[in-house]
């Protein structure tokens, strides 16, 4: 029996496409120079010329939302990659030796989750001064408890199979187990979570960048125009809701894209496919 | 001559869940006492029901856990004492067969390399033509090794588990339930296989089942466990003939195919 | 109790059943004995009105004197209320877990029988008693994850019996459980049908445990009976090179000759949709005919109640 792919999974991907093609697009061509200031032009309305409009600035917004979704999608990215590498390893690990290795890295991945990014961010902004890779070592930070305790608890139950024991009983350590067989087996929920993480490292780039500690001007950022509009809500409301809509649009891209995923790789659900 | 496989009296415990805060419950013993004594070319059938602890006694043998008391001597060395690389390299020498079939492969690699796995794992790398070769000696074709698991029935699944199991070449071979998963006519193929096996390589079999009908023709020796107990050990052929306790006598029952009303009332074991 | 007749199941172009017919009187005990891929738990599944929605029946299906061929599922539901019952494989999984074992026995006493609280726990209690389960009053008090497999099994059976059915099917009931719990399983079975005047039908790959339980035996093969007859006689002389094959193949159990290599049924029990269009045995078979792959083996009658499907029958040399 083959089951239809689930309508999360459609609209999620067709989101994330539609986001991914519009900053590939952006790094080669944007309606205008994103930094090109026109003071005459300010606040004009949406024309032929503008689409969206001018900010307060005169710079045309739909060329600033289409060069900040490459730097969303950017510190999503890298920070996931990296949150999730490490976090993974450590997951691992901690299923592959168990015993105190495992207690440790479970405290530490307590500690985690006790930390809020956004305190760890400040942290970092203080001691270094507040900047774009910050920021995404703040949101890797954040991610590495949930993919230690994602990949750990996908590990323990990939240990418990026969083929495992049978590699165990071919005379495999347990680093060229984790190698062979784990790791390979645990791709599916693995990805999944980054799918899911990718969302709110996307609505933490916004967080942070809206506090003023993440992109730094003059470098674009949905965060930063949110903020930037703020003191204009009264004069130019649409201008906080543009990038408003784009992060909710990525947001809910990614999540669904992870929901649906996930949806379709459940071993529990997937067995009905077989 | 020394034995193969010597097992001296091995125990193993589980701990129990605290029920209560200030009492400790007394761990279950799943194994309890059991000896044994396994020559070349021999095959010693392990007979139980859940819980009989006849699993614990292959993982014990196959070193995944080490027992409470007692002693494991494969080849006279005991494989509990010896370090952890050094009982990396021996495992050459004894492989597992295992009951599931399907969960016995990684799903995710192609069957060829399952069975090449054993001697990767000692840091040589297996030529395409010994593959080949022990597909061909299990019945399978050289071909198959570049299939996946989901590709293959159950009795050809349980072949590829057992090429994995002898390219090496072992001395002693632990079968846990290695025919249950499968269909009678099919079973037949299996058993055989592993009696040619045996004969060719001069291989000693330690054969784990809960039914007495797949036991047996291939068994020397017979060791029937319950809860953990020994309740009867010693030739095959005696044991099957002439049963000494109540236990024995009611799994070979629940084993022969006899008709309603032309058997014996079944007896009542407590 | 059941008259079927050329009862055909069909997923898309495969047939999981092919052409079967059956006989069940009042009080008589079935075996339907047969390897994965044989149809038996099908058979099962027709017979309770249980076939998925993309399966397509054709055929002549009477239950409890009713023509059930094209019955809706509202007439199988009132059935399977009352008159027709079945066990499963699975006992763990079969119960609620939330629920405690007495109260889900007497759902169906309160739901289909009308009895009052008072008079569905006497009768709960009586269920249990009937089927073999100590201290009843106890283990009616008790969660499924209390009760031992054979307990649950047992719980199983009493839920089956609650409104009295005049047919029990039970599917591989023994299989999940061990032996010295399955023997006991199968002669409560044998004391319930005999007892009660019950038709039980019995399917299991288990050749022991169909010998032990009924009187006859109907074996499938790839979604066909190729042979039935009384159990004790199929077992002494069985007729189709397919019974013959699976009785050989099983070890003799006081092992007249140590490590003799058994007969065996060569190659694999086919896929549904490689089943070979004749009879669904050639290829694997020792006797295999010309005409065999493409031509279907009709049943021929043996003797009474006793037939096979294969054309090398009439050779007396077999």
């Amino acid at each position: 029996m083959i089951r239809r792919a689930p309508v999360n999974l459609w609209i999620g991907g067709a989101l994330v496409a539609m986001m991914t093609a519009i900053a590939l697009l952006s790094l080669v061509w944007t309606p205008y120079d994103h930094t090109l200031l026109d003071i005459p032009a300010k606040f004009a309305a949406p024309s032929a010329e503008h689409w969206l409009g001018t900010d307060q600035l005169g710079r045309d917004v739909v060329s600033l939302l289409m060069a900040a979704s490459v730097n969303s999608l950017t510190v999503a990215f890298v920070a996931v990659g990296l949150g999730g590498a490490i976090g993974t390893l450590l997951g691992l690990a901690a299923s592959a030796w168990g015993g105190w290795v495992e207690a440790i890295v479970m405290r530490l991945v307590d500690l985690g989750f006790a930390f809020p990014a956004l305190l760890f961010a400040i942290m970092l902004a203080a001691a270094f001064g507040p900047s774009l890779s910050n920021a995404i070592l703040a949101i890797a930070f954040i991610n590495i408890p949930v993919f230690a305790r994602v990949a750990r608890g996908a590990a323990n139950q990939i240990w418990t199979r026969d083929f495992v024991l049978a590699g165990q009983a071919a005379g495999m350590g347990r680093a060229a187990l984790t190698r062979d067989h784990i790791l390979p087996n645990i791709a599916a929920p693995i990805i999944v979570q980054a799918t899911i993480e990718f969302a709110v490292a996307i609505l933490a780039e916004a967080a942070l960048s809206y506090l003023g500690l993440g992109a730094q001007p003059p470098m674009p950022s949905w965060g930063r125009m949110l903020s930037e509009a703020q003191t204009l809500m009264y004069l130019a409301p649409e201008l906080a809701i543009y990038p408003g809509l784009c992060i909710i649009l990525a947001v809910l891209g990614f999540g669904l894209l992870g929901d649906g995923l996930r949806d379709v790789t459940d071993p529990r659900l997937a067995r009905t496919r077989a | 001559m020394s034995a193969l496989l010597d097992i001296q009296n091995v125990t193993r415990r589980y701990p129990r869940p605290r029920q209560r805060l200030l009492h400790r419950p007394e761990p279950l013993v799943a194994l309890d006492n059991a000896s044994l004594t396994l020559n070349a070319g021999e095959t010693y059938g392990i007979v139980g029901e859940s819980g009989s602890g006849k699993t614990t006694l292959a993982r014990l043998v196959m070193g995944f856990e080490a027992p409470d008391n007692g002693r494991v001597l494969l080849g006279g060395e005991d494989l509990h004492a010896l370090p952890e690389h050094i009982l990396r390299q021996r495992r050459q020498t004894f492989q597992m067969v295992f009951q599931d079939p399907f969960g016995s492969l990684d799903p995710r690699r192609p069957v060829g390399w399952s069975v090449g796995q054993p001697l990767r794992a000692t840091g040589q790398q297996p030529a395409p033509a010994q593959i080949a070769q022990t597909f061909e000696r299990v019945g399978l074709s050289a071909s198959d090794a570049e299939r996946y698991p989901h590709e293959f029935s159950g009795g050809q699944r349980q072949r590829i588990a057992i090429a994995r199991a002898i390219i090496t070449k072992p001395r002693l071979l632990v079968a846990d339930e290695a025919v249950s998963a499968l269909d009678v006519s099919v079973r037949a193929q299996i058993l055989n296989l592993l009696l040619d096996l045996q004969d060719e390589f001069g291989l000693a079999m330690l054969f784990v089942t809960h039914d007495l009908a797949v036991v047996a023709n291939l068994c020397d020796h017979l060791l029937v466990l319950r809860n953990g107990r020994t309740v009867e050990q010693g030739p095959a052929q005696a044991i099957l003939t002439n049963p000494q306790t109540d236990y024995t006598t009611m799994l070979l029952d629940a084993a022969r195919v006899t008709p309603a009303g032309h058997s014996a009332p079944a007896r009542t074991t407590t | 109790m059941i008259r079927a007749s050329g009862i055909t199941v069909r997923f898309g172009s495969h047939a999981a059943l092919r052409d079967v017919s059956l006989q069940l009187d009042p009080g008589q005990r079935l075996g339907i004995v047969g390897e994965s891929g044989s149809g038996k738990s099908m058979l099962g599944l027709t017979l309770m009105g249980m076939l998925p929605s993309s399966a397509k029946l054709d055929g002549q299906l009477h239950v409890d004197g009713q023509d059930m061929s094209t019955a809706a599922d509202r007439q199988w539901r009132s059935l399977r209320a009352r008159r027709v019952a079945m066990v499963f494989q699975e006992p763990a999984s079969a119960l609620n877990p939330l629920r405690r074992v007495g109260d889900t026995v007497m759902e169906p006493l309160r739901l289909h029988l009308r009895l009052d609280r008072k008079a569905a726990q006497q009768r709960m209690l009586e269920l249990l008693d009937e089927t073999g389960i100590q201290e009843p009053a106890l283990k009616a008090r008790q969660y499924p994850h209390e009760l031992s497999g054979g307990q649950r099994q047992r719980v199983l059976i009493a839920l089956a019996l609650a409104c009295d059915p005049a047919l029990l099917i039970a599917d591989e009931p023994t299989t999940a459980l061990d032996a010295h719990v399955g023997l006991r399983i199968t002669e409560l079975l044998v004391r319930l049908a005999r007892d009660r005047g019950m038709a039980l039908v019995f399917i299991s790959h288990d050749l022991a445990a169909v010998a032990r339980t009924v009187d006859d035996v109907a074996v499938m093969y790839g979604g066909e009976v190729v042979e039935r007859g009384p159990v004790a006689e199929v077992l002494r002389a069985p007729q189709h090179p397919y019974t013959q094959g699976l009785l050989a193949a099983r070890p003799p159990l006081d092992a007249g000759q140590l490590r003799r290599r058994l007969p065996v049924v060569p190659g694999n029990v086919p896929a549904m949709a490689d089943l070979p269009l004749g009879c669904r045995f050639a290829g694997r078979c020792h006797v295999e005919l010309p005409r065999c792959a493409a031509t279907r083996p009709s049943e021929t009658s043996l003797s009474p109640g006793r037939s096979a499907a294969c054309h090398h029958l009439p050779d007396p040399s077999i």
